[in-house]
């Protein structure tokens, strides 16, 4: 028998039945979106999780100016060695923005999305933004573009928005309360004055919920992002998913709070805890409802280029670029065959698990216990990465309903900066850190050493299925584990933390 | 009477763009914003607030004439100045 492979928006409750109309009938996250949503986003991978595989996406970092301050953002840091949004090591004037992305998509042909994302708000500076847009909007017209904002200058730009065809706009909104955005924004610019505390945020909220309002009726796409901050606003984020969703947000992504001392921020330096990859994980279980979550997103930098989850901007800096000389007209014609290579690959991987999909029928009667599964990979949706060249791992969930995807673990997260540089804790023992909660790691390769250091540490390492699907190694590992019986018994990890 | 911009300015530009006077430039020798003192007229006329210092996001970066910060430290972050001392000391004994 086979099991199904579930979407990640059909989330299975700890009873073992299935919370989600469409459990069992997908077989893709954007299946229950209408056709056009559909067809502009299957590329994108900010939005598909399937896509987030093959496409990459880049940010150019045209948009300096902030209008509001976060407590977790600090506008004085910049480390090549840190990824999280708000940093950049280059800033480019709008003409050197589109000379980058002509360079980036020659290079890399699978790069189908152009964003901007700061590294202060986009809409803070319309000049260069939009600037930005209407060039590549007439110059490399292959190319999806899309912004994300704090969305408190968006309702003046809307008419502007519409009239570049961008169709994806994200809107961080972390609070619809005016005292819960007090403690996390200080203050905005507004109207020729700083406002600062309850006042301000209530100005923010308003403009947010505004600004999405506006998209939605002119049907522009809105992704909405929300920071997880424990103790601030982590239980009202239930209330905002439900109220974006109702405004016609289309997707809701909850990232986790990044805060380190060294960082600087106001939530780094006063000592406030980002989530535990279990609570995010359960925040974003219960923020999905029938609504869309996103689970895959990387919180990348404003200036990020490449495969979610790698960050390739090294290879185009100023200087490159500036020696490549790129014959645009040619360039997409390559890309045009690289993109209907990849679209047959997706339809024959649908086609095949089509195939393989039975109808609700659970693997066994009495539910076995789910399994977390870490997979290292760097793309095509196969198991093809060596362990110790993992920056990160995604992590699946299998139970007796198939295999969802649950996130991403990052092993060496961020750059600690200055004079603690180079004094990091072992690669490896960050890598098992980072798979806490996980029974089985699925990798190309794998060393002898780690191998033994994952074992002791309750993790199967598991180098077998090296290039097959991920989707499909998972479930075999999964059937193999409840034909052995190890799953009768509790987590090797809980088993060996207890002894 | 005119502000100044001293070097902790990031370029983040978000002065440069609300300057109703355009008395804000790149320096190319600072490498970062400078007020041009025969422009700045503090938004004298223009505006209630100093427009550069009610964007600039970095405490202590703008002087008003009697050269002391419009924004002091803590006054943006909200990070009390002895906690953020404390914290650096930590860090760097590490």
């Amino acid at each position: 028998m086979e099991l199904n492979v579930v979407s990640e928006e059909a989330p299975v409750s700890s009873a073992g039945g299935c919370a989600s109309s469409s459990c069992g009938s997908t077989d893709d996250q954007l299946s229950h979106l209408p056709d056009a949503i559909r067809e502009k986003v299957h590329n994108h991978p900010c939005y598909s999780e399937e896509a987030h595989h093959y496409f990459a996406r880049m940010h150019v970092a045209v948009a300096p100016a902030c209008n509001i301050q976060c407590h977790y953002c600090n506008r004085k840091y910049d480390c090549s060695n840190e990824s999280r949004p708000g940093v950049v090591s280059e800033l480019l004037t709008p003409e050197e923005a589109v000379m980058k992305t002509k360079a980036v998509a020659a290079n890399i042909p699978q790069m189908t999305v152009l964003g901007i994302a700061g590294p202060g708000d986009p809409l803070a500076n319309p000049e260069r933004t939009f600037a930005t847009f209407r060039m590549l909007s007439e110059q490399t017209p292959d190319i999806k573009l899309c912004v994300s904002t704090n969305g408190l200058a968006l309702p003046d730009c809307v008419e502007e928005l519409s009239k570049h065809n961008i169709d994806h706009v994200t809107i961080t909104i972390n609070t619809v309360d005016p005292d819960i955005g007090a403690q996390i924004y200080p203050w905005i610019y507004w109207n020729n004055r700083r406002i600062y505390g309850v006042k301000g945020a209530k100005i923010l909220i308003e403009q947010q919920q505004k600004g999405l309002e506006m998209l939605t009726e002119r049907g522009i796409l809105v992704k909405v992002n929300s920071v997880m901050i424990p103790g601030v606003n982590d239980q009202h984020l239930k209330e905002v998913s439900r109220i974006v969703k109702a405004k016609g947000a289309f997707l809701h992504n909850v990232m986790p709070l990044i805060a380190e001392a060294e960082h600087g921020t106001f939530y780094g330096v006063m000592g406030q805890r980002g989530p535990e990859p279990d609570e995010l994980q359960a925040l974003q279980d219960e923020c999905a409802g029938d609504m869309n979550m996103m689970r895959h997103c990387r919180q990348c930098r404003a200036d990020a280029v490449g495969l979610l989850g790698e960050d390739r901007g090294e290879e185009f800096t100023l200087d490159k670029i500036a020696e490549m000389n790129v014959d645009y007209g040619k360039a997409m014609k390559v890309r045009a065959e690289v993109h209907a290579g990849i679209a047959e690959e997706l339809a024959e991987k649908q086609a095949k698990k089509a195939r393989l999909v039975t109808p609700d029928e659970p693997l066994r009667k009495g539910h076995q216990r789910p399994v977390l599964m870490a997979v290292a990979t760097s793309g095509q949706g196969v198991i093809n990465q060596h362990f110790g060249h993992a920056t990160e791992f995604l992590v699946y969930e299998a139970s007796h309903t198939g295999v969802r995807f649950i996130g991403h673990r990052k092993v060496d997260q961020y750059c600690i900066g200055g004079d603690t540089c180079g004094e990091k804790e072992s690669a490896l023992s960050g890598s098992i850190r980072a798979l806490a909660g996980c029974e089985v790691v699925l990798c190309a390769k794998i060393g002898f050493e780690p191998w033994e250091q994952l074992e002791t540490a309750g993790i199967k390492p598991n180098g077998e299925h090296a290039m097959e699907p991920i989707d499909d190694a998972i479930l075999e590992v999964y059937q193999e584990m409840i034909e052995s019986g190890a799953l009768d018994a509790a987590p090797l990890h809980l088993s060996h933390a207890s002894a | 009477m005119s502000l100044e911009i001293v070097d902790s300015c990031v370029s983040c530009h978000a002065c440069y763009d609300v300057c109703p006077s355009n008395a804000i430039e790149m320096s190319a020798l600072q490498k970062h914003f400078v007020i041009d003192p025969k422009k700045c007229t503090e938004c004298e006329g223009d505006y209630a607030d100093p427009q550069c210092a009610s964007i600039c996001p970095i405490e202590e970066t703008i002087l008003n004439a009697s050269g002391i910060p419009i924004n002091p430290l803590g006054s943006l972050t909200g990070i009390p100045p002895e906690k953020m001392e404390e914290v650096m000391r930590e860090i760097q004994a590490r």
